[in-house]
């Protein structure tokens, strides 16, 4: 299948990335280049093959539920856009 | 002294160790070519001269204090640089990205704080394709990196300032990051060694992430056993990565010099046969008669999906990047756009003007094949495949000690010749992928020049944490062959 210029708007819109008229174009063609590549993919016969997410077969560590960091909030903050009183700030949300 | 930008990094140790050099020193050598070779080779993007001779200060005490004494590393004292992937607390690390052009890491990466913890001298931070996506080094925000050996030409990627870095003989080590190939390539494409090692063998933490299935940060040096002695340092387990592997410390440098003869490398078919350029097929071929010289015999393998390791790598990688990325809002650290009516238009134009073009498009196919609809038959299908891409090499080391191929299948090609498009650009990494997908250690070493004198590069590809025996089968060829000692005129002559 390949992709029209309301398919990327959407999918733009998902991602957040704000796409002129003239970008949109070009995406949609670069994309559909690309989905075309991947598009071998379908033909593969998988029935009955487990996923595979990791090479090694691990079970997920878990870890006592204790403080382990020390509270570095101001380093933290230090390289934000925009902070104040130890908050990040943001156009207002709800009026 | 200048003959010791071209020394291993063993030799720096015992000349560290016999003080005929101090750390101070040699920090003061590489940075000094750094400033004069730098302007041209554009591998460097952050250098603090004052920080770095402090560690070397630190070094040098070290060792004076520790003369002898065990807890010495063989590395301390010996400078290295960073791919600016690594989270560097108090150094500008960008990610080769407009998006984090300012961001200052209040933290340090677990291979930083290894590196630093041996007594290894930072020299700076290394340019790189943005976000690690590409394999020529032209997205980095910073402009392209040089390659040493021709400027016309990429250094590959997207290590590419690491390679460049220890091509120009600008620093003797240099971390990198492998996703697909970026360590592997750019050290075929610029005469180093490089290595991938097992997924989950080095630990993620600090490293921003790109694909974290994927991802592994490896050592790019001169040799193997420089590789091994940085392997050494880098690895271990390491609780802050959720996928970091619990396995006892070895010593990657023990078998270096074990004999080959008997050695059984499988050479898949799938590796040698049209794509492949004439140049490096021959060096490759080259390699292995050297390799039979040396007691090796060679057995035909095969990897019959391999075919489909490089469209089942972007739909995979592109997926867990448009995860990992979608943390660069412009809120809490990053790039935020000057103009904007609300919150939502806050997130999509700093994301716009934040991120470059091959960033945004990985971004927006990641996301369409995780969408409502297309999950099972993208991303889903996709990790099938890799089951069957990694049941391959599985069948394949039932025949065989190793896998050796090309690295890449071609030398470096001429900035432009590729980036126009993304599909051609993909499949520079066509012989290095399928092991990302298999989690399979991988390396690159170089064995001759092809087209206009550029490096070859020969890939060793071996079972899940058979990193000593690689480094062990590249040793032996280092120690027959000089490739791993060649510069680049621009090296030589900026002595």
């Amino acid at each position: 299948m390949s992709l029209n210029l309301e398919d990327v708007s959407r999918i733009a819109l998902l991602s957040r990335i704000e796409l002129s008229a003239a970008e949109r174009e070009t995406t949609r063609d670069q994309l559909n280049d690309i989905l075309g590549f991947i598009e071998q993919l379908q033909a593969v016969d998988t029935a009955g093959i487990e996923p595979m997410a990791h090479a090694v077969d691990v079970v997920q560590r878990l870890r006592p539920d204790v403080v382990t960091e020390t509270d570095r909030r101001a380093d933290f903050q230090a390289v934000a856009p925009e902070t104040e009183a130890g908050l990040y700030l943001v156009p207002r949300v709800v009026e | 002294m200048s003959e010791l930008i071209n020394s291993s990094l063993r030799e720096l140790s015992a000349a560290l160790a016999a003080k005929t050099v101090s750390a101070v020193e040699l920090a003061t050598l590489f940075l000094d070519r750094i400033e004069r070779l730098n302007p041209a080779l554009n591998a460097f993007i952050a250098l603090d001269r004052d920080q770095t001779l402090v560690q070397a200060q630190a070094a040098d005490a070290a060792r004076r204090v520790g003369a002898g004494a065990p807890a010495i590393s063989p590395l301390c004292g010996i400078p290295l640089a960073h791919k600016d992937i690594f989270c560097t607390r108090g150094w500008r690390t960008s990610c080769g990205s407009k998006m984090l052009e300012n961001f200052v890491a209040p933290y340090d990466a677990h291979v930083v704080e290894k590196l630093a913890g041996a007594g290894m001298v930072m020299l700076g931070k290394l340019n790189m394709d943005e976000f690690a996506m590409g394999s020529s080094n032209e997205s980095s925000y910073f402009g392209p990196v040089k390659n040493p050996w021709d400027l016309a030409c990429v250094p590959g990627g997207s290590s590419g300032g690491s390679a460049a870095a220890i091509a120009a003989r600008l620093a003797p080590a240099a971390t990198g990051t492998d996703t697909g190939g970026s360590i592997r390539q750019p050290a075929a494409l610029c005469g180093l060694t490089g290595l991938k090692p097992t997924y989950g063998a080095v630990s993620r933490y600090g490293m921003i992430a790109f694909a974290s299935s994927l991802d592994q940060a490896g050592p790019m040096a001169k040799s193997a056993e420089d590789c091994a002695l940085l392997l050494n340092a880098m690895a271990g387990f390491d609780a802050r990565d959720s996928t970091s592997l619990e396995r006892p410390a070895e010593d990657y440098a023990r078998g270096l010099e074990q004999p080959l003869a008997g050695l059984k490398i499988g050479l898949p078919q799938e590796f040698f046969g049209a794509g492949m350029d004439d140049d490096v097929r021959a060096a490759v071929e080259a390699a292995l008669a050297e390799y039979r010289k040396l007691g090796a015999v060679t057995v035909e393998v095969q990897l019959p999906n391999s075919g489909l390791s490089v469209p089942a790598y972007y739909v995979i990688a592109p997926a867990e990047a448009s995860s990992n990325l979608s943390r660069f809002d412009g809120v809490r650290y990053g790039y935020r756009a000057p103009d904007y009516a609300d919150l939502a238009e806050m997130y999509s134009r700093s994301r716009a003007q934040g991120f470059g073009a091959e960033v945004k498009r990985r971004i927006l196919i990641g996301t369409y094949v995780l969408s409502h609809g297309y999950y099972d038959a993208y991303y889903l299908q996709a990790q099938k495949i890799r089951r069957l891409i990694a049941a391959d090499f599985k069948a394949a080391f039932e025949q065989c000690d190793v896998i050796m191929g090309p690295t890449s299948p071609s030398v470096a090609f001429a900035f432009g010749a590729k980036s126009a498009d993304p599909v051609q650009m993909y499949l520079s990494d066509i012989y290095t992928i399928s092991t990302n997908l298999a989690g399979l250690p991988g390396m690159s070493l170089p064995c001759g020049f092809g087209r206009n004198n550029m490096p070859v590069g020969l890939q060793i590809i071996g079972n899940l944490f058979d990193e000593a025996k690689m480094l062990n089968v590249a040793h032996k060829y280092q120690q027959v062959t000089d490739w791993h000692t060649r510069m680049p005129k621009l090296a030589e002559v900026a002595k």
